[in-house]
């Protein structure tokens, strides 16, 4: 239990201590060594889960089970390899004069503290402390977005403060009727923990808990950008510092997902209806369609990975929602594929747009030419995250439409139909941007990819063959949600 | 069941759910920024008077402590903040013309029907004093909402947000009798660093587009201008 | 014995409205800083206008000069059902609100005429704006009494009171929406600020005085000491309908006592807060005041909505 608390001290103190000390030379080292120092602690963490099975703290306050240790891992690594890409880009938007010291200082407190806010929504046992750090999580970044202070990422950090604070209070209310339904069959103590409310669901009413759930979906739903609450996601995205949009896309949607799943346990065992899943599958349907074929009108580049995170957020909650063992693993695999892919993009687009000193896509032209490491950086990381075998977005993309067909055939042409589109979208736009010429004035720029090469050879590695030991994750994961194993 | 059944606390309950209600009308109709302001103070008060009646009536000690953080925040902090960026950026002395006025407060009230419609089947299992409270709450929600869509003013979006907040508060006093303290003190941090960040992005707003109309607010969109 | 009772008591209504007058003016005087006519100003002033002749136009029909009689008659009749001390005296086989309004509404009716009569600018004026605001203050009047009366299931103001006092302290939500709807419709009824300013002859603001702007001697003391009684009724139907206690409910010698007291005290009270909001108030534009008797409108609806939903009453 230890390392948990480990986890969640060490981004505090980290926290305080870049709020305190004002921006350093080194600070940005700093951040390094802290989330590779909190990703040890992880590890720490998942060796004690996968020896000892779910932890839960002495005052019940933490649980740490199988279904979200690898997540915990999930956020150190991604939030390890942003940082260690987070620094020469921030080092670097300082000498071209976008940003000062306060705001260096503002940024990496506010790394640390979304850190925070992030392993406290995974780690909390409890449903109301889980809102309170998934509202932090907003309030953290929310000056982020808006760190350049243009007008643009002012208005984009307006609305998504707006947009997701209107919306994660309908998850407040959603959480106030669960907790009403746990008074009233009595355990008045603990009503909120979640293995309380686990242990109770079959007893908890189920009216009030199908009414709590489509809140909570709507709440959470936002963070996730499903549509049509997702208007916040791409000007996030987009006008924040590009290592936000890494740590957005690969771990803010992701613990907004996990956020729903936890809920829809409960509801399940409640209400012994497909209801809650029904709702997921709807929304996440939709959400992948509108997302693929918004691909196809982007002129931003970051806009446009955005959309393909609505996208692919949209595949996983659809894949939650048929929650079927198989669906279930896929959905827990492609979390992760998603998040590791979609921080390298972010992280080799981040350098494009720096080197071509401009998002608008049509302006960056013949990366090959000016940095190869860049340009194929982004080639690879877009066909992975297209679905190309032999990725790992391929594999888990496969399971999904694999237990769509068995569950609900009609719907799998639909998955078919958004895969290709999602393609074209994709190909569309990158294709001109990695080959052709090189403009006149392009420089190449100092950039570390080894992050990139890091997430995409993992990506490729889970692709090919998933490990003994993660899968034994995911399938005590998948038994943990579904009831069942996998395979 | 009529109402002079019901215990005292019951009634009350239910007078100041009535109250708070129609606090959220007042603001629906309010253009000029600082009574949309007051009312939004009394509108913490009443909260804050709710949860003191339930703590003194059900002997809760925990409810004193919301009741003076609501006090302190809803009624006090929060409203003068927001006063004194109205002040400063000399906004007081704007009307804003809403549009659409009468469509906006029966749009309102078809909200109020339509969250008594979506809770209808609490009752159920519980009484209808619940579906009431719980109801009004969800109300104080949706009008929340429709107060950020009818006004084009920073700080009416602001003001509509926290009473969101509000009618989350109060269906958490009525319903479940306050939720457990840490969630409770976790919620009064997260709305008290909202509403610092909201007067720092009030100024970067200003900054930005000379303005406080967020109408203005339209660079980033789907839609080819 | 308690025909007599029921004289006693319109006639202490009738010969206290104007002390509530002055008591008013003299809180308001007080609260301004300014130093206070005696309490019994009013008394004097009603003195003084019956002993001058009264001037009348030559153009002026019958309808003028009989109007005051009709008017402070209307008065006397609406104050005669009113419980003030006491409730069930032989008046409240009458006491019925919707009589009350008619009587109200008739006064209204001759006062709005007089102020036509003669033809002046001012007298047609004033006639037409309190007309407009009666029309508009009359349905919310009436809503905010529906909402009371759905309670008690009466309309009768006797036992309406008695119903609120066996029942005991029960908070309604409608109850309060009615109360807050009714001090509404008292100011603008009563020609107060925000709504119309008594004490002023501002020919562009005047809706009350421009009506009684050909009045003199004892015809005008006549039409003051109505609207005096016209406020003294709103006030004691607001005290004695959702604060009955203290009203006699026996006809006692202790039990009036009590009674007499506790009315005096209770409209003392609320004189203090007319007066506090008038000092507070500025006086609105007239064409604001359609907001604000609508929203008087609204309350009282409210007050019926919360009765029907929140109540329970099914």
């Amino acid at each position: 239990m230890i390392a948990a608390y480990l986890v969640l001290l060490i981004p505090l103190t980290g926290m305080a201590f870049f709020a305190l000390a004002g921006h350093r030379a080194d600070s940005g080292i700093w951040n390094i060594r802290l989330n590779a120092i909190n990703l040890v602690a992880t590890v720490w963490l998942a060796v004690n889960v996968l020896r000892e099975g779910t932890i839960l703290s002495s005052g019940k306050a933490f649980l740490v089970d199988p279904f979200n240790v690898y997540l915990i891992v999930l956020t150190a690594f991604v939030g390890l390899t942003t940082a260690i890409f987070s620094a020469p880009y921030m080092e670097h938007e300082k000498e071209i004069g976008r940003l000062n010291d306060a705001r260096l200082k503002l940024y990496h407190a506010m790394y640390q503290g979304f850190m925070l806010s992030m392993y406290l929504v995974l780690t909390t046992n409890n449903m109301g402390i889980l809102w309170v750090a998934m509202e932090g999580a907003t309030l953290a970044t929310v000056l982020l977005v808006s760190l350049y202070r243009t007008p643009e990422s002012v208005e984009a950090a307006w609305k998504y403060f707006i947009l997701c604070g209107v919306g994660i209070a309908q998850a407040l209310f959603g959480t106030i009727l669960l907790y009403y339904a746990a008074e009233q069959i009595g355990s008045e103590e603990n009503a909120l923990l979640w293995s309380v409310l686990y242990e109770n669901a079959g007893k908890l009413n189920p009216e009030v808990l199908k009414i709590a759930f489509v809140f909570l979906l709507i709440g959470y739903g936002t963070k996730i950008g499903l549509v049509p609450l997702h208007n916040w996601l791409p000007d996030a995205h987009s006008e924040g510092p590009t290592p936000m949009s890494a740590v957005l896309s690969g771990l803010l949607l992701n613990d907004a997902l996990y956020a729903v799943v936890r809920n829809k346990m409960l509801v399940d065992g409640a209400t012994h209806s497909d209801m809650a899943g029904f709702l997921m599958m709807g929304f996440g349907l939709l959400s992948f369609l509108v997302g693929a074929l918004f691909l196809h009108r982007q002129k931003d580049i970051k806009r446009l990975f955005s959309y393909s995170s609505i996208e692919h957020m949209g595949m996983m909650t659809f894949a939650f929602g048929i929650g079927g063992p198989l669906a279930t693993f896929a959905a827990l695999l492609h979390m992760t594929v998603h998040s590791l892919t979609k921080s390298a993009i972010f992280v080799t687009v981040g350098h494009a747009s720096q080197l071509a000193g401009t998002q608008s896509m049509e302006k960056i032209r013949g990366l090959i030419k000016t940095q190869p490491e860049v340009g194929w950086g982004l080639l690879i990381g877009t066909v992975s995250i297209a679905g190309f075998p032999p990725f790992g977005v391929f594999t888990s993309e496969f399971l999904v439409l694999l237990a769509t067909m068995h569950s609900y055939p009609w719907l799998a042409p639909l998955l078919l139909l958004g895969i290709g589109i999602a393609f074209a979208g994709l190909f569309r736009h990158i294709q001109p941007i990695v080959y052709g010429d090189r403009p006149e004035g392009q420089q190449p720029i100092k950039a570390n990819l080894w992050p990139v090469m890091i997430h995409l050879g993992l990506v490729l590695w889970l692709g090919l063959a998933i490990p003994g030991f993660l899968a034994d994750w995911f399938s005590q994961a998948t038994i943990l949600i579904s009831g069942s194993a996998p395979l | 069941m009529n109402i002079e059944q019901l215990d005292f606390y019951t009634q009350a309950v239910l007078s100041l759910a009535a109250l708070v209600g129609l606090t959220s009308f007042l603001m629906l109709g309010q253009g000029r920024l600082l009574r949309l302001i007051f009312v939004f103070a009394v509108q913490g008060f009443l909260l804050a008077l709710t949860t003191a009646v339930a703590a003194y009536s059900l002997n809760i000690h925990h409810l004193y402590i919301s009741a003076v953080l609501t006090l302190v925040l809803k009624v006090i902090v929060i409203p003068w903040m927001l006063r004194r960026l109205v002040l400063q950026m000399n906004m007081h002395r704007d009307v804003e013309a809403l549009k659409n006025n009468s469509a906006v407060m029966l749009g309102g009230a078809s909200l109020m029907v339509f969250s008594y419609y979506i809770l209808h089947p609490i009752v159920q299992t519980s009484s209808i004093v619940m579906l009431n409270a719980l109801a009004v709450s969800l109300s104080v929600m949706l009008l929340g909402m429709l107060l950020m869509i009818s006004h084009r003013q920073a700080v009416a979006h602001v003001v509509g947000f926290m009473s969101i907040e509000n009618g989350l508060f109060f269906a958490a006093i009525v319903a479940t009798h306050g939720m457990p303290m840490v969630v409770e003190l976790g919620v009064a941090f997260d709305v008290l660093v909202a509403a610092v960040l909201f007067g720092i992005f009030f100024f970067h707003i200003r900054t930005s587009i000379d303005s406080l109309d967020v109408d203005l607010l339209n660079r980033l969109s789907e839609v080819d201008k | 014995m308690n025909w007599l009772l029921a004289v006693l008591q319109t006639v202490l209504f009738v010969a206290l409205a104007p002390l509530l007058a002055g008591w008013i003016k003299w809180c308001k005087c007080r609260l301004q800083n300014r130093k206070a006519p005696s309490l019994f100003q009013p008394y004097r002033d009603l003195l003084k206008l019956t002993r001058k002749q009264p001037v009348v136009s030559d153009q002026a029909s019958w309808i003028f000069t009989t109007s005051p009689y009709i008017i402070f008659s209307a008065m006397v009749l609406a104050a005669s059902i009113v419980p003030l001390v006491a409730v069930d005296l032989p008046t409240s086989a009458n006491a019925d609100v919707i009589v009350l309004i008619g009587f109200f509404s008739f006064a209204r009716f001759f006062l709005a005429l007089a102020g036509l009569d003669i033809g002046t600018a001012f007298g047609g004026m004033g006639s037409s704006r309190e007309m407009t605001i009666s029309s508009m203050a009359e349905p919310a009047m009436l809503m905010g009494i529906f909402a009371l009366t759905m309670s008690a299931s009466t309309t009768n103001l006797s036992f309406a009171i008695d119903f609120v006092l066996n029942e005991g302290l029960v908070l309604r939500p409608s109850f309060i929406f009615a109360l807050l709807s009714l001090m509404l419709v008292a100011i603008a009824e009563t020609g107060r600020i925000p709504v119309d300013n008594p004490a002023t002859h501002l020919e562009l603001t005047m809706i009350h005085e421009a009506m009684i702007l050909e009045y003199s001697g004892r015809h005008l003391a006549l039409i003051e000491w109505a609207s005096q009684l016209k406020l003294m009724l709103y006030g004691v139907l607001i005290a004695n309908i959702f604060f009955p206690w203290g009203i006699a409910e026996r006809i006692t010698v202790e039990a009036l006592k009590y009674g007499l007291l506790a009315i005096v005290v209770k409209l003392a009270l609320l004189a203090v807060l007319l007066a506090l909001s008038e000092t507070l108030f500025a006086k609105m534009r007239l064409f604001r005041v359609q907001e604000f008797l609508s929203f008087a409108y609204l309350l009282g609806l409210l007050g019926m909505l919360s009765h029907i939903i929140l109540e329970g009453a099914r």
